[in-house]
């Protein structure tokens, strides 16, 4: 009873610590782009900026008042839940938003659905077999994909895929995607290149994480037990490094949203990363704030997710 | 004597004579067929993307607009003005204008252009919130109103004989009187906007009841934007793409040789180093002369531009213009006389301001970086400081004594001369001021006599070429590539692809890749 109160303590403690970095994070996002050099008024108007013109747009757009009444403004809305219209095209930035972001989260959910199991099974394998030559191809390739940059994958797929033998097409652009086959062939190259990144990071990690859980006094119990390897892996080792393994998840999830502008500008799929960068660009700052506030949101999200597996499964091993 | 009344049939009289100076591609004989879907795809494309014609300042907005709306009147590959919703054009001091629309124009609404609609179209492009590209332009025009449903009257605070191509500019497209919402297009363009989706794509289909009954030949386009170099030429070689727009010089060839068109269009772009003449340096002429002599202009067309471009000689106009004054001595690559002007006045000792260039200005860093290694070689130190491409026009563009620019080719001489040269021009880079250039100006602007006009322009060349503290070393070739299949692409004075205009002319040709490999020699 007293530990499933301390549980939701701590669970609480967490959700708290998250938002008050939302906030933070808000904040800072605001004020970082109130002193990037130039406003939405110069990058409308661009070469035709003229002193004139940008003064009177500035002023018909309220970017003339000090920013901290921008910030009140800005703040009064959010509380109102009115995540405001974008300065550049006048629409709501909340449906531009979500319509980016679901987008993202199917590239983000094909690649992870593909790459996770890959991942831990090629890591896993790799610590049970350590120092063999299964080890050390697994460890020499993981090392080589993770090196070259995913432009270069991604541009070179296209290269042999589509330019020299014609299998599959070049942009995966989402409104040509009408069947099961189109998708898969859009979408192939995307995931492959993004699971290029992943798959390398995160079988290093998991390979690790499993040496360590290998090396550890239970399991060295556990064998001088006589326990069967099958019984050693799945019932002490798999217990003990989900929460570091969830970690590493996390951690590769989240860059799937946010740090893939360079797959999503080669092969012109329209995700959010690519609206933020446009919206820092044009000095759109509503949209700038809730592409922030939702990239934030999800690493959050799934950062807290991770500590909330690790303090459970802690639990049920102190419990156990 | 030219008739000072319908300035259009003097614009055809030019067409005629200007027709010759365009390198036009291989002819081929075959009978332009209906039908076909195309995709295009242009450089740059963001969430900044629009359909509102006054906001257009990026290719791709070009392009667009280009589909779903009209001009009043149009420029052809020779920038002559041509008629299109104006079928014809009247004024007899060149200040007050009168315009008649065609009658039984529709918009895509259903809705028949009127005057109204003319009225509504040029005149916000006054109001600051519509932050038109156009708005300098746009306040030359005193008073814009109604003379009946088919008729618009345009008052100018002065005479000029070029008006009507100001009007060519795809940014004073007509629009239907009132519209303020550009989710969608609602023009009187060859096509309509059937999605429209900033930063991603637009499809244009074709309107049934366009007014213009011949030409148009494609039944659908689907324009993006790739801005990924490799990944653009990439989706051409694979057939993702039918149309692509600037490709890389480095690129031509690999194109060529695996089968896809490469369109050459001479155009008159260029980046320009601009010497301010009120701060700094460039106070002193002969620093300006100094630096004009350093460019080595052969070395930046091969290295730069990879031959893709035509030597310049620090005056605007390209050669390609019917007004280009062929007289003017071209100014050379001179290191030892920039060498004595230079130690003459004591700026070989001296910390000079560095170069300011950008990704933003095309080429400039390069371009930039030749210069300063001219400059090394007479012992002269420059230094290059490459700003970001983001902000750079309205941050760093005019605002340093020593700075690279980069400007399209424009719709007319008048255009280029008032806009970037007039010392009260917005966009006088070099800040030069000259009252002769002024009064010169003026002058041409009430000339109706063509070899006339043609002397004054030549002057204003020449006075640019001594006076102004811009060096231009090069127009730039723009080279647009396409499949075989795309056939009707013509070079075009104003740009890339027919000076964005392309997809009034271009038709497809399904056999065209069958026929060129039995016509193959083994």
């Amino acid at each position: 009873m007293t530990m499933n109160a301390a549980l939701i303590r701590a669970l609480l403690r967490l959700v708290g610590a998250s938002l008050v970095s939302l906030v933070f994070v808000t904040v800072a996002v605001f004020f970082i782009t109130a002193v990037l050099p130039g406003d939405v008024a110069d990058a409308l108007l661009g070469q035709a900026a003229t002193p004139d013109a940008v003064s009177a747009l500035r002023h018909s757009l309220n970017l003339d008042k000090p920013v901290l009444v921008r910030f009140v403004i800005w703040v009064t809305g959010l509380l109102h839940g009115d995540f405001g219209v974008s300065l550049v095209s006048h629409r709501p930035v909340l449906a531009m938003a979500s319509e980016r972001l679901i987008h993202s989260l199917l590239l983000a959910g094909v690649t992870a659905l593909f790459a996770v199991p890959v991942a831990l099974l090629l890591g896993t394998t790799a610590a049970i077999f350590r120092n063999t030559l299964f080890d050390r191809a697994v460890s020499l390739l993981t090392l080589c994909i993770v090196s070259v940059p995913e432009f270069l994958v991604a541009t070179l797929a296209v290269f042999i895929f589509s330019v020299q033998l014609h299998l599959l097409p070049a942009l995966a652009s989402i409104s040509d995607i009408h069947s099961i086959g189109s998708f898969l062939a859009s979408f192939s190259m995307p995931v492959t290149t993004l699971a290029c990144v992943i798959v390398g990071q995160m079988s290093r990690m998991t390979r690790a994480v499993m040496i360590d859980a290998l090396g550890s006094s239970w399991v060295e119990m556990a064998v001088l037990k006589g326990a069967s390897p099958a019984h050693i892996i799945l019932r002490h080792v798999i217990p003990n490094v989900i929460a570091p393994l969830f970690n590493v998840i996390a951690l590769s999830l989240s860059y799937l949203l946010g740090g893939v502008v360079i797959v999503e500008s080669v092969f012109h799929y329209p995700g959010i990363a690519s609206l933020m960068v446009d919206s820092v660009a044009a000095r759109d700052i509503p949209l700038v704030q809730i592409c922030a506030l939702i990239f934030c949101a999800a690493y959050l999200f799934l950062t807290t997710l991770a500590d909330i597996v690790a303090l459970l499964s802690s639990q049920r091993r102190h419990a156990a | 004597m030219l008739s000072r009344r319908d300035m259009m049939k003097q614009g055809a009289l030019l067409v005629a004579a200007g027709g010759g100076a365009l390198r036009s591609c291989p002819a081929r004989a075959a009978q332009p067929l209906r039908g076909g879907h195309v995709r295009v795809a242009s450089t740059t494309g963001s969430l900044s993307d629009t359909l509102d014609p006054a906001r257009e300042s990026m290719a791709t907005d070009y392009m667009r607009g280009a589909m779903f709306y009209d001009g009043l009147v149009t420029l052809d590959a020779t920038l002559v003005p041509q008629p299109a919703l104006a079928e014809r054009i009247e004024s007899d001091d060149f200040r007050t204008w009168t315009f008649h629309l065609r009658p039984g124009v529709q918009f895509h609404d259903g809705a028949t252009l009127t005057s109204a609609d003319v009225v509504y179209s040029l005149r916000r492009h006054l109001d600051p919130l519509v932050a038109s590209q156009v708005r300098f332009q746009a306040r030359a025009m005193r008073s814009v109103r109604a003379d009946g449903p088919l008729g618009v009257v345009i008052e100018l605070d002065a005479p000029n004989i070029s008006f009507p191509s100001v009007l060519g500019l795809n940014n004073f497209a007509i629009i239907r009187d009132g519209t303020k919402n550009f989710e969608t297009a609602n023009g009187t363009g060859p096509f309509r906007c059937a999605a429209f989706q900033p930063g991603i794509r637009s499809l244009a289909v074709r309107n049934p009841d366009f007014w213009k009954t011949d030409g148009v030949w494609i039944d659908s386009l689907e324009l993006i934007s790739i801005s990924d170099d490799m990944a653009r030429h990439n989706a051409l070689l694979s057939g993702d793409v039918d149309i692509i727009a600037e490709v890389n010089p480095r690129l031509v060839a690999l194109l060529r040789q695996r089968g896809m068109g490469v369109m050459e269009s001479p155009t008159g772009t260029y980046t320009d180093l601009a010497i301010r003449q009120d701060i700094g340096p460039g106070k002193n002429p002969e620093f300006v002369q100094a630096i004009k002599h350093l460019f080595n202009r052969d070395q930046v067309a091969d290295s730069v531009w990879l031959g893709f471009c035509r030597l310049g000689n620090d005056q605007p106009l390209p050669p390609e213009d019917r007004y280009y004054n062929h007289d003017l001595p071209q100014t050379v690559f001179d290191p030892d006389r920039a060498k004595w002007l230079l130690n003459k006045n004591g700026f070989l000792n001296q910390e000079l301001p560095p170069l300011i260039c950008s990704p933003a200005a095309n080429a400039s860093v390069d371009i930039a970086v030749l210069l300063q290694n001219e400059a090394s070689r007479i012992g002269m130190k420059l230094d290059v400081r490459r700003m970001p491409a983001d902000g750079y026009w309205s941050q760093s563009w005019m605002h340093f004594p020593l700075g690279f620019g980069n400007v399209n080719a424009r719709g007319s001489a008048d255009m280029t001369f008032s806009l970037a040269f007039a010392s009260a021009a917005p966009w006088n880079e070099s800040h030069w001021r000259s009252s002769r250039f002024d009064e010169l100006l003026a002058l041409s602007r009430r000339e109706a006599d063509e070899a006339k006009r043609k002397a004054i322009y030549y002057e204003m060349q020449t006075l640019i070429h001594d006076g102004s503290g811009l060096c231009i070393p090069n127009f730039i070739t723009s080279l647009d590539g396409y499949h075989q299949r795309i056939r009707g692409l013509r070079p075009h004075l104003g740009g890339h692809l027919m000076g964005n205009n392309f997809s009034r002319f271009i038709w497809v040709d399904e056999n065209a890749g069958a026929r060129e490999t039995e016509s193959a020699p083994a």
